[in-house]
């Protein structure tokens, strides 16, 4: 999820006053996606049985992709590729959130037995994940549910770890993790933190 | 697909109640039908519930019989995982003299966050909206709208024909009686199709070109070129006698039949909002034929229902 739930961005910040810092060039996230790769096959030995990765929408849904092409560039077979939407799964819904536009789920094929691997950009407070599992779980009975994320950032909430990191980054709460992907409509990757210093 | 990304850039439709699709505007229907469709797909899963609208209560109150328009309200809710209540005429005090104010008073004591209401008149989801604090949904008033069957019937058209811009949809039978011709042509004119409307001379009302659709005497001018063609039921019930001499001089006139079809363009599509009277508004073959949606239309019906309770689940300000 692009959005990021816990967000806690201080009320009465001035835009003018956002600074960033790069974590991520294009060239790191193409490493960090092969570095997943390469784990997933190592962790899994040669046995791609079963495997299936998925989305989170919508941010781990292009990422899912570039994870299947990166295995099959190491002479595995191409996973399948799904997508999930936790909008209608999401414990803060109710709180005041402005838009909740529902995105689409798309498996593609029966989860039961599967090996799946959940695919999201940034990991926070782990409440998108816990979605996530849930509404998975409603699709059947995987054999095992992982998690690869591209960007670490802290501040976990739930007692949620993934199994494949991208990278991890040091950030405050109160700060913006951005990643900007060229299938959403980015000029080029990256991942950046945004700073919003407000009133001081 | 990535469109989702760009589409949450949509605006999410502001709606504190459901009255009409008249004034709805072009980008609130769009997102409820792209929301429809997300809500489909719920449909389709073998676990066909999601958590959203867990600890909402959805109350439907029936004045006025239906079935299937509340057991359809009733699952779009349970797929939501809220908490359904239900009242129709007969079961409740309003047979023993009690005003709908006060019937909508004991409702809102309960803690309904949703109220969806038929009746048989005209305004009474308008009246009911003034004075609770949920949020109602019209499901049916009189003979003055029913959006959700308008929508339903906007997302089987745009699901099965792509768009609804520019398209020809002739509407035919009891237009003056019909709420679901008036959501109908509020909703398909908004969003920018065309509509032509036959029946006979004592059920159409007058002054319909001033909602911008073309009245047409014969039923051959309505369907001819069509993209949609939407019968309407003969509301035996409501219309008491006398609008027209017989059923069979009905079916002579305005039946759709399969030598009528032949007019409409090749793709056409056959609706009707059930239920269904065979032989007086369609032959059986035109409403078992591959032209016919019907039953998609009930399929649809409770993917746009969800999408509705979705969004006043979702309103602003009021809701605690």
């Amino acid at each position: 999820m692009t959005h990021e739930s816990g967000d806690a961005r201080p009320a009465g910040s001035r835009p003018g006053l956002i600074t960033t810092r790069q974590v991520l060039d294009a060239a790191g996230v193409a490493r960090a996606v092969e570095a997943i790769a390469a784990e997933l096959r190592r962790r899994r030995g040669d046995d791609a049985a079963e495997l299936a990765l998925v989305g989170i929408h919508s941010g781990g849904v292009p990422l899912a992709k570039r994870l299947a092409q990166a295995l099959a560039a190491t002479g595995w077979p191409a996973p399948p590729v799904g997508m999930i939407d936790i909008t209608l799964y999401r414990d803060d819904v109710f709180l005041g959130l402005p838009q909740p536009i529902v995105g689409e789920t798309e498996l593609g094929f029966d989860v039961n037995g599967r090996r799946l691997v959940l695919v999201d950009d940034v990991l926070f407070t782990g409440r998108t994940v816990r979605s996530a599992l849930d509404a998975l779980i409603d699709f059947g009975r995987p054999r095992s549910i992982e998690l690869a994320v591209l960007v670490d950032r802290g501040h976990r909430e739930l007692p949620i770890e993934p199994t494949y990191v991208g990278c991890r980054a040091e950030t405050r709460l109160d700060e913006n993790v951005h990643v900007a992907l060229t299938e959403l409509g980015a000029a080029s990757d990256a991942v950046v933190v945004e700073s919003r210093r407000g009133t001081a | 697909m990535i469109d989702g990304a760009v589409r949450s850039e949509a605006e999410f439709p502001a709606l504190q109640h459901l009255l009409g699709l008249e004034g709805l505007t072009r980008g609130e229907i769009s997102s409820i039908l792209d929301l429809s469709t997300r809500m489909k797909e719920i449909g389709e899963r073998p676990l066909k519930k999601v958590p959203s609208l867990r600890g909402k209560t959805v109350c439907t109150l029936f004045v006025e019989a239906s079935t299937r328009t509340r057991t359809s309200f009733e699952v779009a809710a349970k797929r939501l995982s809220a908490d359904t209540m239900s009242l129709t005429a007969s079961a409740s005090s309003l047979t023993k003299g009690e005003t709908l104010l006060d019937t909508a008073k004991n409702l809102e004591a309960m803690g309904p966050d949703i109220i969806i209401l038929r009746h048989s008149a005209a305004g009474a989801p308008h009246f009911l909206a003034r004075h609770v604090r949920a949020a109602v949904v019209n499901a049916g008033d009189g003979r003055h709208e029913h959006p959700t069957q308008g929508l339903l019937d906007l997302f089987t058209i745009r699901e099965r024909l792509g768009r609804l811009e520019g398209l020809e949809v002739a509407i035919v039978g009891d237009v003056a009686n019909s709420r679901v011709a008036r959501s109908n042509i509020f909703a398909l004119r908004t969003m920018g199709a065309k509509v032509r409307l036959s029946g006979p001379a004592t059920m159409m009302p007058p002054g319909l070109e001033a909602l911008g659709v073309t009245p047409c005497r014969r039923i051959e001018e309505a369907i001819d070129g069509a993209d949609v063609v939407m019968m309407l039921r003969i509301q035996k019930e409501r219309m008491g006698s006398d609008l027209f001499p017989s059923d069979r001089e009905y079916f002579r006139c305005f039946g759709l039949t399969r030598e009528r079809l032949k007019r409409a363009r090749p793709h056409v599509l056959v609706m009707h909002p059930g239920p269904i009277n065979r032989g007086v508004e369609i032959t059986p073959d035109v409403a078992d034929g591959p032209e016919s949606v019907i039953l998609e239309q009930v399929t649809n019906g409770v993917a746009v229902r969800m999408a509705v309770l979705y969004v006043l689940a979702h309103r602003q300000g009021r809701a605690s």
